[in-house]
């Protein structure tokens, strides 16, 4: 993989370094100050300079006061977030991989006719789909409960897409074919074969469904009526609803300034920036797999 | 690859039995992801359009409420709006993602392997988070960048916030949290190109000009479509983002900015589940011609079936 690097002009360099400091500046830059506006009070945001540090005593403060917002309702939002998300994420494990595995490797009828409209659906936002899955989820009558949002989030196509391409393209179907003359049954070829090949594919499914679900806001806000069942996301939304900062009617009694939303903004975000960090490696080699499969 | 091909045709043609003697297996395995897809793909969407077609009293009233909802004096505004950031989000994500992965590319690869990760890093604040986020850093009383917006003469968070600026400001948050991602992706596509081809053009004379425009860039084509197709069927998605911005500027931005927030309004605010199934369908016609574009004419997915 060397290149012969053929020696460039001081100004493509110098326009080189510009372009990517911007983009660092424009990347980063926002990043950075949510961290150190957690170490501010209020005041000290408007007034200090952007980028000083305040102290730990006022993270303390800041939790206190996001705490205090509805008796401790960011930690119920968060566990909620935990529930919908796991729960989501197990079913769209168990569903989607064995999908994937038999529209790659298995025939039967209908295959070709199921893994069109998986690519269909894949590619159509579902953003335009909350709607109408909220009126047939209130016809069953399950609109409210956690079923309306779990369920919907384990439908996953891109899932099934994933794990289909991986399949197809990293497992020779002769290999199926020696398990199975060797005695297996199709479920021990798959359970004994199969899967321990697809703990690649198993972590970009379950990224990619976390990352989906935990971020989630469309959904939820309009399945769910009450503040007890909201996920973070949309418990972020009732924050901003209530704070004094942007809302001077409905904002008294609470303390829920600058610091605080930062605070919550960066709290919420925590798993998906856990996940993000470990899994960057898995992430880029699966993404550039895809985008090399030609 | 041709032979791989070959291969795989056999196999499947001749080998059939061979590749799957019970037959039944792989009906069990789609089993559970057909269950979902009937369920929360197709089931709601028949219902969707059987509600746009039909009235409260469920009798059929053919494009009733399709007129209807297209007289609303909020339709077009709504529309209009998506459609001028689509025009600004897709021209600089095109233009910026290809620029700054034809740059990451070829130069310093451990120095472009972090700095695609950093681009990539604000993708975790996707949703709420970003919104949020931007709506205090962009207040001009505390911005990191307050000097520049008080150089375009902002000096309040709702002058920035203004009706007119939404477009843009949307595509400064989409941008952040999406173009990281595109980024990698367009990388991969660049590493795709044989170091060969790129070799050649340079012994033929070629500027790294020419080379972008006349090899790399013509390469990656599909790809760039392909982001174009998906980020367009999101982008008429709107919804937290106008949401949120609307709800802290104080009554100066309609709470039906976006389609899908108009729609949101008919059914939870006028309780006229018809009229809003009608705007979803609208909205899931153009998120289906986009899916249909992207599948049948780039050809991104001819992988085994031809």
């Amino acid at each position: 993989m060397h290149r012969t690097r053929r020696p460039r002009s001081l100004a493509a360099r110098l326009a080189w370094l510009i372009v990517m400091a911007l983009a660092v500046l424009f990347f980063c830059v926002p990043v950075v100050w949510l961290l150190l506006a957690t170490t501010k009070t209020d005041g000290q945001i408007v007034r200090d300079d952007p980028f000083s540090f305040g102290s730990p005593r006022a993270i303390a403060d800041a939790w206190h006061h996001l705490y205090a917002f509805q008796d401790g309702a960011i930690l119920t939002w968060l566990k909620n977030s935990a529930l919908y998300t796991f729960g989501a994420l197990a079913i769209t494990l168990v569903t989607s991989i064995p999908a994937g595995y038999a529209l790659a490797l298995t025939q039967f009828i209908g295959r070709r006719m199921l893994l069109t409209i998986t690519m269909l659906v894949m590619l159509m936002p579902t953003a335009a789909m909350v709607l109408p899955l909220y009126l047939g989820m209130n016809a069953v009558h399950l609109d409210g409960t956690i079923w309306s949002v779990i369920l919907p989030f384990s439908f996953f196509p891109f899932g099934v897409y994933l794990t289909y391409i991986y399949f197809s393209s990293n497992v020779p179907a002769d290999l199926l074919s020696a398990a199975r003359i060797d005695g297996c049954s199709e479920w021990q070829v798959f359970r004994l074969v199969a899967m321990p090949l697809a703990k690649p594919v198993i972590a970009l499914v379950g990224f990619f469904n976390f990352v989906g679900n935990w971020n989630n806001f469309f959904l939820p806000f309009v399945m769910l009526p009450d503040s007890s069942q909201y996920p973070a996301q949309v418990g972020l939304n009732n924050l901003l609803a209530a704070s004094p900062l942007f809302n001077t009617s409905s904002g008294t009694g609470n303390q829920i300034m600058r610091p605080e939303l930062a605070l919550a903004t960066l709290v919420t975000i925590v798993p998906v920036l856990i996940v993000f960090l470990f899994s960057q490696r898995a992430l880029v080699a699966g993404m550039l797999a895809g985008a090399t499969k030609e | 690859m041709t032979t791989h091909l070959a291969t795989e045709q056999n196999g499947r043609r001749g080998g059939r039995s061979a590749r799957n003697p019970v037959g039944r297996a792989g009906y069990v395995f789609v089993s559970g992801y057909v269950l979902f897809l009937l369920a929360f793909g197709v089931l709601p969407t028949c219902y969707a359009v059987w509600l746009a077609l039909s009235n409260s009293r469920n009798q059929l009233v053919g494009i009733g409420n399709f007129t209807r909802t297209f007289t609303d004096y909020r339709f077009g505004p709504a529309f209009l709006h998506i459609g001028l950031y689509l025009v600004i989000w897709l021209a600089s994500l095109m233009i910026l993602v290809v620029l700054l992965s034809l740059m990451l590319h070829g130069r310093m690869r451990r120095a472009s392997t972090t700095l695609r990760f950093l681009f990539y890093l604000p993708g975790a604040l996707a949703g709420v988070a970003s919104v949020l986020l931007f709506l205090i850093l962009l207040d001009p009383a505390a911005s990191p960048v307050g000097w520049l917006l008080k150089g375009f003469g902002w000096n309040t968070l709702a002058q920035v916030n203004a009706p007119g600026h939404l477009p843009v400001l949307f595509t400064v948050i989409a941008f952040w949290t999406g173009a990281g991602g595109w980024i990698v992706v367009m990388y991969g596509a660049l590493n795709s190109i044989p170091d060969e081809i790129l070799e050649a053009a340079r012994i033929d004379g070629a500027s790294t000009l020419q080379i972008a425009l006349r090899i790399q860039i013509p390469m990656i084509t599909k790809w760039i479509a392909y982001m174009l197709i998906l980020a367009f069927a999101a982008g008429t998605q709107l919804f937290v983002e106008p949401q949120l911005v609307s709800l802290a500027s104080w009554g100066m931005i309609p709470d039906s900015w976006s389609p899908n927030q108009l729609s949101y309004q008919y059914a939870f605010q006028a309780g006229d589940f018809n009229g809003a199934a009608a705007l979803s369908v609208d909205l899931l016609i153009l998120g289906l011609a986009c899916a249909a574009l992207v599948v049948f004419r780039t050809g991104l997915f001819d992988r085994d079936e031809r």
